[in-house]
Parts: structure tokens; C-alpha cells; sequence
């Protein structure tokens, strides 16, 4: 008896010692309440079939490297509500440069990256040298972007060659090249956060700006990298969608709501929108409880409303499991 | 010793320096929109110079203004409502379906409605007070509860339309009025609605609790401030004041499912312009009506130069910056 509580004990301290962040409790909670409702009520996919394991992580890419740059932003008490337009304006630019042909994929992609730069740092700028709050400063970009691209595009536009829909569908192996290039940007998100000075001065401004500035962070610069990055992962996200969906067109952004979507999945990762604290792993794990919930959804052919309805819920709840315990009031 | 050298030689510079002192306080909101208002009429004389294009105008304006108001409350609480707009759908189409095209259940539809502006804000005001959910999130989950749960209850497109009788609030004026000529329903709302939240906002204790529980919450809490109270109000306000805006915009604009779409943006975008600091701690009932007036003239202007519509977002989205940006500027300059 005692030695099983101390293997109990054991096993509680190299949980605590690897920081698992609590949305994975969540997250494999979600999973087994949806497998047995599939299996209860649907054909029992999820459990039996290995493809829909890797359909829920295929789902969730262009949602999943988008809301690592909003982790960045939202981390360095920041907000980016321009990322769904920014998606867009990729989308649409990007295949309208390859108009179906290989040898101006560089080029296109040079050119969106581009794009994806120029207004990130609009939005740094505006929020660190104009003063403007970051919500409305990126809500600003945001219609800036939407007017320039609906007045200019309409709907589909051009095309990608064959040769670039390998990003969208290609595989190494048994593994989609789209999955292996998420993990390399959550990989890369929690290199600069938790190995670089950028990610310790990051988490500084988001803490406490004006302390992060007396003690000689440049937290203007700090702040402009973040926005920067996240507007270079919404482009990521858009040259992915625009791969799978072999033609860009201006509402992919807004039509997957991925400005709050990625908002709602940082937070409910564990990242604290008042900044200074939380980290990808668990932005990816708040991603993926999106994805489960997708396919759950389909499995058991929800209406599509009450899906609507259900997602607000969860969101909600998911939220609610780590911040019920705070002492702190929100706001 | 100087400044009576100054000041002594006549009133006149004295005169002209309290002027400009008081017109230094006055928030930029106000020239803003009569700018744009004069420039309205110089361009369009036979419509924005009339008592008539007046009343017009302020019909369009009038909805966002209640929006803005109520948005207004929970900004000032240090807090955002995202479920603004969808609520606004909400009340186009369940209403469509609760009126069965029958104008005697006209106003016990707006009734139900107002009963769920109240379940809605008390919902927001509990998650954010009690499970401690930020109000971004929580009112972001409302907004996908509202919205499904709308599209749901009339199976995802309008059911009949909406009765004469309940858009008349949105869409009707008091005709032969002196002085004014005719006056819309939807003024009068704005108006009582106006001088309610002024009263409440800026006379009452409510309000003072308001704006410190933006500016400090612990603080405010320590000194007997009931947080949970006054926040699970204030949100109830705000959903109440957005069924209002509903019923308003669903009567001008008829029955559209995405009616609703980016509202709460507007709200909070005209709130902003009206020198609303988001954060907490700042607001005010008339500025908030003025910024929405200003957004609402500004679209009308670039409609009037002929822009088609994508522009519109475009120069709006620039305005907004720059409004918060020169905003931020003079709050920056008194530190």
C-alpha cells in the first residue's frame, strides 16, 4: 500500500516536473466523452479508425500555426484581430502571382511573406509608437485589409500548380507534410520563447511594460517581432489553405473565423490575455481540442447551429476549468 | 507679480485664454462629426441641409448610438461584449418566427426579447463574475451561443418577415411635428435611452462603481464596492441596450441573417472614437452617441463620394486608428 502511494507520488512529481499544461487533461476529456458518444450513438470511428486521428491533426494546421503567432502577441500583452485578412489577402495574392504555374512559386511566396512582414510591422508600429490599443489597431488593419482585397478580388483568383498542392497533401511516409510543418512551427514558438532573449524580454513587456523598460528591455522592438511573427504565421497558415483549396479566395480568413478561433485557443491553452504568462504547448493543445470537436461533430452528424452553439459552450467551459480556481477577479 | 503683468492689462487675453482652455476640454469627437457633417451638407444641400435629411440621418445613426451605449458600460467596467451583434441577429430572426406574420404578437415578441437580453447579460455577468472567465472569451462564447442558437430555433433562414407595427420602431417618424417636421421612433429611443444611461452613468453611485472597478478592482472591491453585483448589471445593461438596438436595426434593415455581423466591432469601434479608453476606467454616455454618429457620417460621406463599399472598411479602418492614435496622444502629453 505505501509503496503504491508513493509511486503515486512519484508519478504526480514527473507530471509536475514536465509541465504538462491542464488544457491536455481537457483535451483527452474531450476525446473520450466524443469517442463514446461516436460509439454509442455514431459508427464508433474515432476509436477504431487510425486515419481519423490523423484527420483531426490535418484539420487543425492552418488554425493551429496561426494561433502560435497569436500565443507571441498575446503572451507580450498584445491582441491580433488582423491574422483571418491576413490569411486572405495570402490566399488570393499568392495563388493570383503562381496563376498555375511552378516557376513563380518563389516568387509568390516571397511575395506574401512580404506582405505578411509589412503588416505585422503597421500593426507594431501603431500599437508601440501611436499608442493605439491593440485591439483597435489591429481591428484597424483588419477592415484596412478587408476593403483593399474585396475591392480588388471578388472570388477565386488564379491557381497553384500541382507542384505547390504538395504542402497541402503531400506526405513523408505515413505523415502529411502540412502536420510535420505545424510542429515545426510550435516547435519553433517555444524555441523563441522559452530559449531566447526575445522570449524572456516577450514575457517581460507582457508582464509589466514599464518594468521591462527600466530594466533595459527594448520593448518596443520586443512587441513589433511579436506582431511581425504572427502576421508571418497567418501567411504560413494562408499559403497552406490556399494549397488545399488549389485557388485563393478572399473570404478563406473571415469564413474560418480564425481571428477569434485562435484568440479562443490561446486562452484556452493556458496563455493569460493580460499577458506575461502561458506558452504554445498549450495553445496546440486548445487546437486540437477545436479538432476533436470538429470531427466529433461530424461523426455524429450535429446540426450544424448546434454545432455553433456547442463550440461557445466548450469554449467557455474549457476556459472556466483553470480560472475558476484563481483568486483573482477577471475582467 | 508676472502673471498679473499679464493678465492686468485687459480681460481680453484672459477671456481668450479661458476660451481656449475650454475648448481644449472639449472631446475631439465633437468637431469631428460637425465637420463631416458640414462637409455632408455642402456636398448633398438638398439632403443634409433640410430639417428632413437630419432627421433621416439620425434614424440610420440612431441604433448603433444604443449599441454604443451599452457597449459602452462594460468598456468602462475594464471588460468587452462580443455578443452585441450576434444578439442583434438573435432578435431579427427569432422574432420573425415568434410573430407568425401576425402584428398582434408584435409586442409581446419585443417582451420575450427584452426577457432575453436579461437571461443573456445575466449569463455574461455570472460566467465572467463567478467562473472568473475573461469577458473576451466568455462574451465570445455567448456570441456563438446567441448565433447558432438563433439560426438553430428558426432552422437557418428567416421565417416569414417582420410585422409593420414591430418595425415601425426602427423604420417609422412621429409625422408634423412642429419646429422639426417629422421625428423617428428611433430618435426618441436613443433619446430616453440617452438620458437614462446619463443619469445612471453619470450621476448615480452606480456609475462612480462602474469606473472603478475599471480602474482598480481590488481597490474598489476593499473599499465596498459589490463587483460581482455591479458588473452582473452592467452586462445585463449592455444585452438589454443591444435587443433594444435589435429590434431598432431589425425594423430599419427587415430580415437578413447576417444583420448582426461585425456590430459589436462598430459598437465598440464608435465607443473608441467617442474617447472610450478600452481597459476600464474611462467613458462617457454622450461621447459614446457622438462616435457612433461620426461612424455612421463617415460612411455616408464616402457613400456620397461614390466609394463602393470595401473602401468604406478600408477609410473607416484608418479612422479608427487614427482617432485612438491622436487620442492617445493628448492623454500621453497631461502624464
Amino acid at each position: 500500500m505505501t509503496t503504491a502511494t508513493v509511486s503515486g507520488n512519484e508519478f504526480r512529481k514527473t507530471l509536475r516536473s514536465i509541465h504538462i499544461p491542464p488544457v491536455y487533461f481537457f483535451l483527452i476529456l474531450v476525446f473520450i466523452a466524443g469517442g463514446l458518444l461516436d460509439q454509442f450513438f455514431a459508427d464508433g470511428q474515432i476509436f477504431k479508425n487510425q486515419a481519423i486521428m490523423l484527420n483531426i491533426a490535418v484539420r487543425s494546421v492552418a488554425l493551429g500555426i496561426v494561433a502560435v503567432g497569436q500565443s507571441l502577441v498575446i503572451i507580450g500583452a498584445g491582441i491580433d484581430l488582423s491574422v483571418a485578412y491576413t490569411i486572405s489577402i495570402t490566399a488570393v495574392m499568392s495563388s493570383y502571382i503562381m496563376q498555375g504555374k511552378t516557376e513563380n512559386v518563389p516568387l509568390a511566396i516571397l511575395g506574401v511573406f512580404a506582405i505578411g512582414a509589412l503588416i505585422g510591422l503597421v500593426n507594431g508600429l501603431t500599437v508601440t509608437k501611436l499608442h493605439v490599443n491593440p485591439f483597435i489597431a489591429t481591428l484597424g488593419t483588419s477592415l484596412i485589409i478587408k476593403g483593399i482585397i474585396n475591392a480588388t478580388f471578388s472570388n477565386y483568383t488564379g491557381s497553384v500548380p500541382e507542384s505547390f498542392q504538395y504542402f497541402g497533401y503531400g506526405t513523408i511516409g505515413p505523415v502529411p507534410v502540412s502536420i510535420i510543418i505545424l510542429l515545426l512551427v510550435v516547435l519553433g514558438g517555444w524555441f523563441l520563447l522559452a530559449r531566447t532573449k526575445f522570449g524572456s524580454h516577450l514575457y517581460g513587456v507582457g508582464g509589466n511594460a514599464e518594468v521591462a523598460r527600466l530594466s533595459g528591455v527594448r520593448t518596443d522592438r520586443v512587441l513589433i517581432g511579436a506582431y511581425v511573427i504572427c502576421s508571418m504565421t497567418a501567411v504560413l497558415a494562408g499559403l497552406f489553405l490556399v494549397s488545399q483549396m488549389q485557388s485563393g479566395a478572399p473570404w478563406v480568413g473571415p469564413n474560418g473565423v480564425y481571428d477569434l478561433n485562435s484568440i479562443a485557443t490561446t486562452v484556452i491553452g493556458g496563455t493569460a490575455l493580460s499577458g506575461g504568462k502561458g506558452g504554445v504547448w498549450g495553445t496546440l493543445g486548445g487546437v486540437l481540442i477545436f479538432g476533436v470537436l470538429e470531427t466529433v461533430f461530424n461523426q455524429l452528424g450535429v446540426n450544424p447551429y448546434l454545432k455553433t452553439v456547442l463550440q461557445g459552450a466548450i469554449i467557455v467551459l474549457a476556459v472556466a476549468s483553470y480560472t475558476i480556481r484563481s483568486k483573482k477577479e477577471a475582467a | 507679480m508676472t502673471t498679473s503683468a499679464i493678465t492686468s492689462p485687459g480681460g481680453f487675453s484672459q477671456i481668450l485664454r479661458s476660451t481656449w482652455g475650454w475648448i481644449k476640454k472639449i472631446p475631439p469627437v465633437y468637431p469631428i462629426f460637425f465637420i463631416i457633417f458640414i462637409v455632408l451638407g455642402l456636398l448633398n444641400p438638398n439632403k443634409y441641409q433640410t430639417m428632413n435629411g437630419a432627421m433621416t440621418f439620425l434614424r440610420t445613426a440612431s441604433p448603433l448610438a444604443v449599441l454604443a451605449i451599452g457597449e459602452m458600460f462594460v468598456l468602462a467596467l475594464g471588460g468587452f461584449d462580443l455578443s452585441v451583434g450576434a444578439i442583434v441577429t438573435f432578435v431579427v430572426l427569432v422574432s420573425s418566427k415568434l410573430l407568425a406574420n401576425d402584428p398582434a404578437n408584435a409586442y409581446p415578441a419585443i417582451l420575450i426579447m427584452l426577457g432575453f437580453g436579461i437571461l443573456i447579460g445575466l449569463v455574461n455577468g455570472l460566467v465572467v463574475s463567478y467562473l472568473k472567465v475573461p469577458s473576451f472569451i466568455a462574451t465570445l462564447g455567448m456570441m456563438l451561443l446567441v448565433r447558432g442558437g438563433a439560426l438553430y430555433w428558426v432552422g437557418g433562414a428567416p421565417q416569414g418577415y417582420l410585422t409593420d407595427n414591430w418595425r415601425a420602431f426602427g423604420r417609422n417618424y412621429i409625422e408634423n411635428v412642429p419646429l422639426f417636421g417629422r421625428i423617428p421612433y428611433a430618435l426618441i429611443i436613443l433619446i430616453v435611452i440617452g438620458i437614462l444611461s446619463y443619469f445612471i452613468f453619470h450621476r448615480a453611485h452606480f456609475g462612480k462603481q462602474i469606473l472603478a472597478i475599471g480602474d482598480n478592482v481590488r481597490a474598489s472591491q476593499l473599499s465596498g464596492v459589490r463587483i460581482r453585483l455591479v458588473r452582473v448589471i452592467t452586462f445585463i445593461i449592455c444585452s438589454v441596450f443591444a435587443i433594444i438596438g435589435g429590434v431598432m436595426i431589425g425594423g430599419y434593415g427587415g430580415v437578413n441573417v447576417t444583420i448582426g455581423e461585425g456590430l459589436e466591432m462598430q459598437a465598440i469601434a464608435a465607443c473608441v472614437v467617442g474617447g472610450v479608453l478600452l481597459g476600464g476606467s474611462k467613458g462617457s454616455v454622450p461621447n459614446a452617441i457622438f462616435g457612433a454618429f461620426t461612424l455612421q457620417a463617415i460612411v455616408n460621406l464616402l457613400n456620397l463620394l461614390g466609394l463602393p463599399k470595401p473602401y468604406t472598411d478600408a477609410v473607416q479602418g484608418l479612422i479608427i486608428i487614427a482617432a485612438v492614435a491622436y487620442a492617445a496622444l493628448s492623454t500621453r502629453k497631461k502624464l
